[in-house]
């Protein structure tokens, strides 16, 4: 079975998992029923305890679905904390469903999977020891993996079911309100642990910082909370930013980012009341100054910036160039802060930043948006998920739901140490190059042939060499030359869907 | 001849040869000349794979338009010979002579560098050199070192040797190195040769390199030989023609075309005659302004 990426699927896990494979990256107009969570009623009264091991146990049993979110990154202590419970209690055969996976996660998750306490997992992606794990077939079932708005579609339609969610917050009341914004381990919006604190059957917060009722601003509140727990510490606060916000002085990343700068610049959509989406890299940071620069030069205005914020970004609302920050996540402190004390910065859930089966998601209005690539190939399909040995070592995020936007630029060297960026085929689908319209890299630029309306924009552009997008692969083969093949198994370890639910594409056991 | 002195020579980039990561991208910045560096920049124990490394580069990366430099290890180390046969086996541009004093020492490179081309079977002659000036001694013989070859393309100041020479060291304003600039300028200009101007390494130093970018700019000098390619766009940026001096090129131009057109030998412009300094100068700006990216190709200004 071929799917319209050209990629074949394991028919097998298809039909057994009920899966179409993708087709295109028009959503539609389908009408479903939303799901609506159980709920146990209760004044309140009686949520708060400093027994985690007893919530566990009252909670978590066989068989469940239980997630949490990725909010602390690699300062994550929660995960440890709960999963230690779980596996020590003899718990068997859970789904894990967090937001996304990181490093502090990985050994205690590898234990539960050789216990049999875990499963199945569906995440946005993961990386390190676990994701060798996985990928050498460490696990029966495979992964799902699925992209922010995708697994607020899958939420909300009820294809992940969560039974119980547990969410740490740097700050909680003994009811449940709480958010990420003070506190020792802040890290801002709590986005993507909105969906859960909305939809799980059971919801458990975790805190290291009791407050007192009514805690405000309340982004998790008290009608959806079934416990508060008290433990000593939810996180490693120096571990939480992603320590990004540096501004880059490597000249290559500069020059991307100043090419990436051009390009906007230079499009139909920078003007007045443009919107846009930068990642957290040295590149992307590097890109929002230029903007900076170019948005003052030609005083012009963005009307929104979508997506993970960093400080850079918040500075642009501080200083008046950026109207409304729309947040789901913040990598680095002062992003965190921002949202505390600035009004137009607004924290937003996974649903509305990027859900495909909705009545309107913030990527739908996105005009530009600057995203990587492990991989990019001549069809300008992208890989964030494997690396060039085939083992899974990334994370969809948000990448398949941005590319929607009006502008989708790809900023990514040609070659990376002795690998070739840009290739004949890339290693795994994640984003179709449907949704991909120009590929910046240090030696020029390739716009997809499908864009006439860009190429024709670009074309007098002086100082930026347009290539076609096989120029570019051509080039970086012959600075790296072929490599040899991936030798995989047949065993399937992870299916990778598209934002709407469809396969995009597998990943196979490496050999 | 004509060919090689007339090129644009804004930025010559230093690259470690020692660095794969740097001598794979030192073509993606833009530099008029990037010079590779086997000598100061790679220590002892690396001089030969330095040396390996930056000919497997010439022989498989597209550096496109770019005048490629190599800076050669000293007359007087054991490396000398190889080095020139290396890189003018890889048919590198120009071999560039660090610690240059007399024109003796010109002489002898020429000679290997023309026994190496007979070797590897290079069309004699097609490896061009340059000296880089690093002592009293060398300042005092630019002159002659400007003219010891028709190879010779260009001469460089290196202030860091020179200063230490001088009993000094570098100033913000630059003073101790007036004598010098103005004696390789010289040099270089007498032998229809191209001058380039000593690094500026104080990468946090935007303003200091600015103002010397600017004096260096016009007292004359071609370009200037750079650190870190960030410097590139700076220097890009000061030896970028105004606008009244574009349109003035133009008016130049066209008057040139207009007197083809009627076969006349005299250009004039406005009822005056336009002589043959004007014409250089106009040329020099369009080639300047189209490098700059601020007019097409049909020499027509773009509105940025």
């Amino acid at each position: 079975m071929k799917n319209n990426v050209q990629r074949e699927l394991p028919e097998d896990l298809m039909k057994q998992y009920n899966y179409q494979p993708y087709e295109s990256t028009e959503i539609g107009e389908p009408v479903y029923q939303k799901v609506a969570p159980k709920v146990k009623v209760s004044t309140g009264d009686d949520k708060y305890s400093e027994s985690l091991a007893e919530i566990v146990k009252k909670t978590v049993k066989d068989g469940m679905t239980i997630s949490f979110h990725h909010h602390f990154r690699n300062g994550d202590y929660v995960v440890n904390k709960v999963m230690r419970l779980i596996i020590d209690n003899g718990i068997k055969d859970l789904t894990i469903a967090p937001s996304s996976l990181t490093g502090a996660m990985n050994d205690i998750l590898i234990e539960a999977i050789q216990k049999g306490t875990v499963t199945n997992i569906t995440s946005s992606g993961m990386r390190g020891s676990l994701g060798e794990f996985v990928s050498h077939g460490g696990m029966e079932n495979p992964v799902i993996f699925r992209s922010h708005g995708g697994r607020a579609r899958a939420i909300e339609e009820g294809s992940i079911k969560i039974d119980v969610a547990f969410l740490g917050v740097p700050n909680a009341d003994k009811l449940g309100n709480a958010n990420g914004m003070y506190g020792k381990a802040v890290f801002g919006s709590l986005g993507y642990a909105l969906m859960d604190a909305q939809y799980a059957q059971q919801v458990v917060l975790l805190t290291d910082n009791v407050v007192p009722y009514p805690n405000t601003p309340a982004s998790i509140k008290q009608t959806q909370v079934d416990y508060v727990v008290k433990v000593d510490a939810v996180g490693d606060p120096d571990k939480i930013g992603s320590g990004a916000t540096r501004f880059t002085k490597d000249p290559k990343e500069l020059k991307i980012a100043q090419s990436v700068n051009e390009v906007i610049v230079n499009s139909p959509y920078f003007k007045d009341g443009f919107s846009f989406q930068t990642g957290s890299g040295g590149a992307a940071l590097a890109v929002t100054r230029y903007l900076r620069q170019a948005m003052l030069d030609n005083q012009i205005k963005a009307s929104f910036a979508l997506g993970g914020i960093t400080k850079p970004t918040t500075d642009l609302l501080e200083e008046g160039l950026v109207g409304r920050v729309m947040d789901v996540q913040d990598f680095d402190k002062g992003a965190a802060e921002s949202m505390h004390s600035n009004q137009m910065h607004q924290e937003i859930d996974a649903s509305w930043y990027a859900d495909p089966y909705n009545k309107g998601a913030m990527v739908d209005q996105l005009d530009v948006a600057i995203l990587s690539a492990l991989e990019i190939d001549t069809h300008f399909n992208v890989n964030v998920m494997s690396g060039s040995d085939g083992v899974i070592r990334g994370a969809i995020g948000g990448h398949q739901d941005a590319a929607n936007a009006k502008l989708t630029i790809i900023s990514s060297p040609l070659t990376r140490g002795r690998l070739a960026t840009v290739v004949p085929e890339v290693t795994t689908v994640v984003t179709p190059g449907d949704s991909i319209d120009v590929l910046v890299t240090e030696y020029g630029i390739a716009i997809n042939p499908a864009r006439k309306d860009l190429q024709e924009a670009f074309k007098d552009l002086p100082g930026l060499p347009i290539y076609t997008i096989e120029e570019l692969q051509k080039k970086a083969e012959k600075i790296v030359g072929t490599p040899a093949p991936i030798e995989y198994n047949d065993r399937t370890v992870a299916l990778i869907e598209y934002r709407d639910g469809t396969i995009i594409d597998s990943i196979k056991e490496v050999k | 001849m004509t060919e090689t002195t007339e090129r644009l020579r804004r930025t010559m980039m230093f690259v470690p040869g020692n660095n794969p990561a740097m001598v794979k991208d030192a073509g993606i910045y833009g530099a008029d000349s990037i010079m590779f560096d086997l000598e100061d920049a790679v220590s002892m124990n690396e001089k030969d794979s330095a040396r390996a490394l930056v000919y497997q580069a010439l022989k498989t990366v597209d550096y496109g338009d770019a005048e490629l430099v190599v800076r050669i290890n000293g007359l007087d180390t054991p490396y000398f010979d190889n080095d020139i046969k290396a890189m003018v086996k890889a048919q590198i541009d120009v071999i560039r002579l660090p610690k240059a004093e007399t024109a003796e020492m010109i002489k002898e490179l020429e000679e290997k560098v023309a026994a190496a081309e007979k070797e590897f079977d290079v069309p004699a002659g097609s490896i061009h050199l340059m000296a880089a000036i690093e002592s009293a001694k060398g300042v005092l013989n630019a002159p002659a070192i400007a003219a010891a070859s028709d190879r010779m393309i260009g001469l460089a100041l290196s202030a860091e040797d020179y200063t230490t020479d001088m009993k000094t060291h570098r100033y913000p304003d630059g003073a101790e190195l007036e004598f010098a600039r103005n004696m390789v300028l010289h040099a270089a200009r007498a032998a229809g040769i191209a001058a380039f101007d000593t690094v500026f390494t104080n990468m946090d130093d935007t303003e200091g390199f600015y103002r010397e970018t600017n004096y260096i700019h016009q007292l004359g000098f071609d370009g200037k030989s750079l650190v870190n390619p960030r410097q590139i766009e700076m220097v890009n940026k000061v030896y970028q023609p105004t606008k009244p001096e574009i349109e003035n090129a133009l008016n130049v131009i066209a008057a040139i075309k207009d007197a083809e057109s009627k076969g006349s030998g005299v250009i004039s412009m406005n009822g005056q005659m336009v002589d043959r300094p004007v014409v250089l100068r106009a040329q020099r700006v369009m080639k300047l302004a189209q490098a700059a990216h601020i007019v097409n190709e049909e020499g027509e200004y773009i509105e940025k």
